[in-house]
């Protein structure tokens, strides 16, 4: 079956975000004051063949944990849809 | 759709259809829409190249190749070629420049050479406006993410500012590469029976007709464009650069052509016509990334990171063996056939058959009509004026502030100008130096262009642009070896604009020719204008030169306490196009000394003798901003100061300390060679003007006292 | 002494680190490719090189430290061998886990290339061998993620653990906020794994080994590696 998942990869807390800090001056400077913080991530969308869904997690989770995220600096989110 | 919807003229359909004998079809007429466009065939401005002089001693591949080729001694070469991408860099700043970075490495990279250098000409608005910011930021970060991770150290070029430009940016991107002579590629090689192979990144639609898109002028709304912008991927160009040198080191490539403009169908057809051969393209066979594509679009498609090879067919394997090593498609896509056809079919389908040179060689040239521009005669008022002492600090610091001639370590501080471990001399200097490590030489490259000049006189305008250029590589030693150019101006079909351009390209071809300097290379990029709007001409020109050693190599920015000052030349230089006039008039106006062959000869004479003999620490050539900046430049790259002691009737014209144009430069000369100095120069034009000291000040006497830390910080910003 | 570059798809400075040692230590010096599973067993110094292995994309070094010559050199530096990652390569080993931290997008957002001084913090490792406290090197840098960053607890570790071996400084070797061109916490330039067989620094020093270009005191590195070798019998 194919899966479609989500996997949402963000900076840790703690980590220096100097790209969401520039972004945030710029905004302010758009007169956006009212804006407290942002912090920017990434969004991969990956379409996997899997038997289940939990398999087809439980993969993604390897490939995290492989390559996809520095668990030093970031922490990630996934979301599966199937695609039936 | 007719032949106006491909954007061909009237007079170019019915010359298809008298050379086809028969009427093109829709996919044929694509194809010629983009390759008899502006862009692709040069049809305005093909006669008025031939003004250039392309013989030289040095000279092994003059224009007609991917790139001019130059001898640098023990069997070396330099290739070296200058290339536009305007117009995507004014719909999508940051792609349409690296791009073009992207482009013009591919075409050193056709002719067998390793890219060694790359150097940046930039025009842009000069009101810092939101979107001219943006535009800046986007085409400098895009210069550099391209050229700095395909390893190609960019290490300098020229960056000029004015309104003209705003809305119509320029992207000049020039690159140099070395190459062994007998390793050289032509795409005059090719034989009936060998295989054509698409090395590189698989077809999509970026830029399906990007060629037509460069040889119109931009609409009102240029977000409209941006589906026609191709995106860079410059990892894989970096494989692309390594998988050729392998297979140019086994032998394996007896053609090569680069995929720019108009794609597959360019270089194919180009191959073909050049070695009098035919070649069949099997559209089926290109590895396409997008679905259903028409094979007019495989045709067309600019993607990126492609380059078209002609193997023996014995050599298929080995070359797939070195395309998958480096992780790069390698596809198989047709063959050199004897028909000189140019033909691609789809699934046994033929879908165009022209005759290969009617596809590249085929537009009939126009010759638009031209006429003297009337501002021209208005234009001619000679203007004086005076510079009181009490606003001289004043206006020598706005000239200083100028965006024009202030620092600009903040753009070529975001390029690598050193990777390859070869850059001497490198951004922020009037001349760059690379080392070949090939041969134990040194390249001396300059890059500049006089718009302000061209404007007021285009014969002598495009005179100084090469001058300009010239100058700064006579006066650190070098020897010229050759030049390339980009020639960026608006609409050929306004009868001014054309007048203006045939003469500023006969100005600077008379110099170049004058001066010993063979076009071996070059670019036009025209229709750069938008409603009511257009830029000025802008003939960019850059220079290669060679120093066989550093022995004689006279840098700039290293006087030294105790050295004396002298200025060469002609006293006093023109205010008509000067960077001064232009701050203190907000305009421009009047005549520009015209261009005398004899002057530049006499200086260039000089200044190679004056290297040659070591008799001085450092020299710079006069230019934008005149003589006073060119004192606050030497003494803020030596970090000296100086104390300038001048006649107070000579400090009280500006054309003496703000004048440009003319063969004038200063040299610190060390006390002990000072006669030496003085008897190469006595009979061209010479005047000590001060003395080089330690403190950190600038003193003009009697006119201004300024700190070093002053005049850096303005300078800086 | 025998030292071999690592080459990955993208690498740019592999030549240019091979011109460098092998001019200054008259040495050979081999490329390794990437895809290589075991070192030479004559491997005294092993570099990776700066550059944009595989395009800088998804994380700089991020796809290079999962290439199957990692598990040849991580045996290797287990053994002791030394390895050396500069920029590129620096990134590579804190990825692979190798070194400690991580390196994030430069401060102002932009790439910086510039020469840059650094001072040496500690002389007993055998790339500083024969280096002095607080000497300073005029050595250039040239990236966009430059910005050394270690979560609190890891600061402290290295920090205790001495693992610090070079950090920004100014001309005299000052070492503060105005003089960290990239916001690295600590200034930090260069650290060395516990063991201080393995060191990522950020500066290149194959661009600071020859006087035409500026600075020889990257060559000085080299001299430590090659003395450091020489005493222990390999020459």
């Amino acid at each position: 079956m194919l899966y479609h998942i989500k996997v949402l990869v963000y900076l840790k807390d703690g980590v220096l975000d100097t790209q969401g800090k520039a972004v945030l001056g710029t905004l302010h400077r758009m007169n956006y004051t009212e804006l407290k913080d942002i912090r920017i991530g990434k969004y991969l969308q990956l379409w996997i063949e899997a038997p289940d869904k939990e398999t087809a997690k439980k993969r993604v989770v390897e490939m995290c944990s492989d390559l996809l995220v520095n668990d030093l600096i970031e922490d990630y989110s996934i979301e599966v849809d199937d695609i039936s | 759709m007719n032949y106006k919807t491909v954007g061909l003229r009237k007079e170019e359909y019915l010359a298809i259809k008298k050379m086809l004998g028969r009427e093109p079809n829709e996919s044929e007429l694509r194809i010629l829409g983009v390759m008899w466009s502006e862009h692709c065939s040069y049809k305005s401005t093909r006669s008025i190249l031939k003004m250039f002089n392309s013989e030289g001693k040095h000279v092994i591949q003059g224009p007609g190749e991917n790139a001019g080729i130059v001898d640098i001694g023990g069997g070396w070469a330099a290739a070296f070629k200058v290339e536009s991408h305007n117009h995507p860099s004014a719909v999508e700043p940051y792609q349409g420049a690296a791009t073009g970075v992207g482009g013009i490495i591919r075409d050193i990279l056709a002719v067998g050479a390793w890219p060694t250098a790359c150097l940046d000409g930039l025009f842009f608005g000069k009101t810092p406006n939101n979107s001219t910011l943006s535009l800046i930021e986007g085409v400098v970060a895009g210069i550099g993410g391209y050229g700095n991770a395909v390893g190609v150290p960019t290490v300098g070029g020229k960056t000029f500012f004015d309104d003209s430009y705003e809305g119509n940016p320029l992207v000049n991107a020039m690159c140099v590469g070395t190459v062994h002579q007998e390793s050289v590629i032509t795409s005059r090689t090719a034989k009936v029976g060998q295989w054509v192979v698409l090395l590189g990144s698989r077809t999509g639609r970026d830029g399906i007709a990007g060629a037509a898109f460069a040889s119109t002028e931009l609409a009102e709304d240029t977000k409209s464009s941006k589906p026609q912008v191709q995106i860079g991927d410059p990892f894989v160009e970096k494989l692309l650069i390594e998988c050729c040198h392998e297979l140019l080191k086994d032998k394996l490539i007896a053609s090569m052509q680069d995929m720019g403009a108009a794609g597959i169908t360019s270089s194919a057809s180009e191959i073909a016509a050049k070695s009098g051969t035919g070649i069949h393209i099997y559209a089926e066979k290109v590895p396409t990334r997008e679905a259903n594509m028409t094979p007019w679009e495989i045709a067309l498609s600019e993607s990126q990171e492609r380059m078209l090879l002609i193997i023996e067919p014995d050599n298929f394997d080995k070359v797939k063996k070195c395309a998958e090593k480096w992780l790069l498609e390698c596809a198989l896509i047709g063959e050199i056939t004897s028909d000189k056809r140019f033909r691609i079919t789809n699934h046994g389908e033929t879908v165009v058959d022209l005759p290969a040179e009617m596809v590249g060689g085929g537009c009939p040239v126009i010759d638009w009509p031209s006429q003297k521009p009337a501002y021209l005669e208005n234009i001619k008022v000679e203007k004086k004026y005076e510079v009181p002492q009490e606003r001289f600090k004043e206006l020598f610091l706005s000239v200083l502030t100028d965006p024009n001639v202030r620092d600009k370590s903040w753009i070529y501080e975001q390029y690598d100008h050193m990777v390859q471990t070869n850059t001497v001399a490198g951004p922020g200097n009037p001349v760059s130096v690379i080392r070949i490590k090939e041969n134990g030489t040194f390249l001396a490259l300059s890059m500049d262009c006089d718009p302000w000049s061209c404007w007021l006189d285009p014969y002598n305008g495009g005179a100084e642009s090469f001058l300009k250029a010239a100058r700064p590589l006579w006066a650190c030693g070098a020897e010229v070896l050759g030049m390339t150019d980009c020639l960026n101006y608006p609409s050929p079909e306004s009868p001014e604009n054309y007048w203006v351009l045939k003469e500023s390209v006969r100005g600077l071809a008379q110099a170049a020719k004058d001066l010993e300097c063979p076009v071996v290379s070059g670019n036009v990029s025209l229709y750069n204008e938008s409603p009511g709007k257009k830029i000025l001409p802008s003939p960019l020109v850059g220079i290669v030169g060679l120093l066989r050693d550093l022995d004689t190599f006279l840098p700039s920015g290293r006087m030294e306490a105790k050295d004396i000052l002298f200025l060469v030349g002609p006293e006093k230089g023109s205010l008509a196009g000067s960077l001064f006039q232009r701050i203190m008039d907000g305009t421009i106006q009047g005549k520009p000394t015209p261009y005398d062959a004899d002057l530049e000869r006499k200086f260039k004479e000089r200044a190679i003798k004056t290297s040659k003999e070591k008799c001085c620490s450092s020299v710079r050539v006069i230019g934008s901003g005149g003589l006073a900046i060119s004192i606050a430049k030497e003494c803020i790259f030596a970090q000296k100061g100086a104390r300038i002691n001048i006649a107070p009737e000579l400090l009280k014209r500006p054309e003496f300390l703000f004048g440009e144009g003319r063969p004038r430069a200063i040299y610190s000369v060390k006390p002990s060679m000072v006669s030496l100095f003085e008897s190469i120069w006595r009979d061209f034009g010479l005047l000590k003007i001060g003395t080089v000291i330690e403190d950190h000040t600038l003193d003009i006497s009697g006119l201004a006292n300024f700190t070093l830390q002053e005049i850096l910080g303005c300078w800086r910003g | 002494m025998r030292a071999y570059v690592v080459v990955f798809p993208g690498s740019n400075c592999d030549r240019d680190v091979v011109h460098s040692l092998a001019t200054r230590l008259k040495t050979p010096v081999l490329t390794l490719w990437y895809e290589e599973n075991h070192l030479p067993s004559d491997a005294d110094l092993v570099v990776l090189p700066g550059g944009f292995s595989y395009g800088d994309y998804l994380r700089c070094g991020a796809m290079a430290a999962t290439a199957p010559i990692l598990q040849g050199i991580k045996n290797y530096a287990e053994n002791g061998g030394l390895v050396l990652g500069i920029c590129n390569g620096f990134q590579i080993l804190t990825e692979a886990r190798l070194l400690p931290g991580a390196l994030l997008a430069n401060k102002n957002l932009k790439f910086i290339c510039r020469q840059c001084t650094v001072r040496v913090e500690r002389t007993d490792t055998p790339f500083t061998s024969n280096l002095q406290i607080g000497q300073v090197l005029k050595m250039p840098i040239a990236h966009h993620e430059g910005l050394y960053f270690l979560p609190p607890e890891d600061l402290k570790r290295v920090l205790a653990n001495r693992q610090v071996v070079f950090r920004y400084c100014s001309n005299d070797g000052t070492v503060d906020e105005e003089n960290n061109p990239n916001g690295s916490i600590e200034n930090i330039a260069g650290v060395v794994n516990e063991r201080g067989n393995v060191l990522g620094l950020m500066p290149h020093p194959e661009r600071a080994s020859e006087k035409i270009l500026g600075s020889e005191d990257g060559g000085l590195i080299w001299d430590s590696v090659a003395l450091w070798l020489a005493k222990r019998g390999r020459r």
